[in-house]
């Protein structure tokens, strides 16, 4: 599977190398070029060298996602810190690209659930956070 | 009319100038604490703290009951997620978008995010009218209407040089409602307003009849 992630953060970073790990065509897009360090510093010989792609560049620019693969993804993962940019890339992906697997990071809650009644794929990893705060609650 | 404006910069401070001076009742959202505490000097209890794309800072603008969306943030992908929200989930009639970069602009329209207004790509436009030479120029774009104005020199030796606007055969959907002669005002031509190289005219026409209507007034390269 071609896998392509969209902000190689705290979150992308990981999710990138445990694809690679899997098996699949990992191509990563980050506006800072230091993202490229951060998923070398996980992989002997390095990101690239390891078979990984990595592409500067704005999302929401079309040059951009092209260079970085996107019309021969399978899958499509939006997990930059920024819920907006993730919401709208998301939709792009599907709409524009025909992207079969479209995964969407979204930090609030409330946008969460609203694009989730939408149709969307949406991770949201502070009501996992909520609710794991509140299992603890209840057992005290 | 009430309208939600989102961002507080320049754009958004004078629109809300200009619409409250006609007697619109409005909400202005700014998200920077030191900017909005300037707007809200101003404006008092129409400049609203927050960010404009999370729902609980729409809802208190009263986002379900605008008649209208204005969205121009900074920020291409925060303006298309307001406008989508107030559309799809406040059902906001009329909504308008600003996009700050014109390369983003097939994208808000990609997801129904329309109008979209490029500051951009208007100022273009006004350079390619004052170039000589130049080619098509679009005046008007109401894609949501399928209409579009656009602006086209005549060229030495085109089909539609030295005749009479009735004779030229635009194709259906097309007229031309504007002639502006070189060196002349321009006016609304009649039937037998004779059209020379180098003037230039306006065509009203549904989008996709560029072509067509171009081949009339240039000639092949």
């Amino acid at each position: 599977m071609f896998v392509l992630v969209l902000g190689a953060g705290r979150v992308g970073e990981r999710v990138a190398r445990f694809a690679m790990a899997q098996g699949h065509t990992v191509s990563v897009l980050d506006e800072d070029p230091l993202a490229l360090d951060r998923l070398d510093a996980g992989v002997e010989d390095g990101w690239e060298s390891a078979g990984g792609r990595f592409a500067v560049g704005t999302a929401l620019e079309a040059a951009a996602l092209e260079a970085a693969g996107i019309s021969e993804a399978d899958l499509f993962i939006a997990s930059t810190n920024g819920d907006n940019t993730n919401i709208v890339m998301a939709q792009v992906a599907k709409e524009r690209y025909g992207v079969e697997k479209v995964l969407c990071r979204v930090a609030d809650p409330a946008r969460a659930e609203w694009y989730e009644s939408q149709g969307m794929h949406v991770i949201c990893g502070t009501k996992i956070a909520i609710s794991l705060f509140e299992n603890e609650l209840r057992q005290d | 009319m009430f309208m939600v404006i989102a961002g507080g910069g320049k754009v958004g401070l004078n629109l809300a100038r200009e619409l409250l001076e006609k007697g619109h009742e409005l909400s202005l959202i700014e998200q920077w604490r030191p900017r909005y505490i300037r707007l809200e000097r101003e404006l008092e209890h129409v400049a609203q703290y927050g960010d404009a794309t999370e729902l609980w800072v729409l809802e208190r603008a009263g986002i379900a009951r605008a008649d209208m969306c204005i969205a121009v943030t900074g920020d291409d992908e925060d303006n298309i997620l307001i406008c989508q929200v107030a559309k799809q989930k406040y059902g906001v009639e009329r909504i308008i978008a600003r996009c700050n970069n014109p390369r983003n602009l097939e994208h808000f329209k990609l997801l129904g995010i329309e109008p979209a207004v490029s500051a951009t790509d208007l100022i273009l436009n006004l350079i390619e009218h004052s170039l000589p030479g130049h080619g098509l120029v679009r005046l008007l774009d109401l894609s949501g209407d399928q209409l579009e104005i656009i602006e086209v020199e005549v060229h030495t030796g085109s089909l539609a040089d030295g005749k009479r606007v009735a004779d030229v055969e635009l194709p259906e959907g097309a007229r031309i409602i504007s002639l502006l002669p070189r060196d002349a005002c321009g006016f609304v031509p009649k039937d037998s307003s004779l059209i020379r190289a180098g003037d230039e005219v306006l065509v009203i026409l549904d989008p996709g009849l560029e072509d067509a209507v171009m081949s009339h007034f240039t000639v092949e390269k």
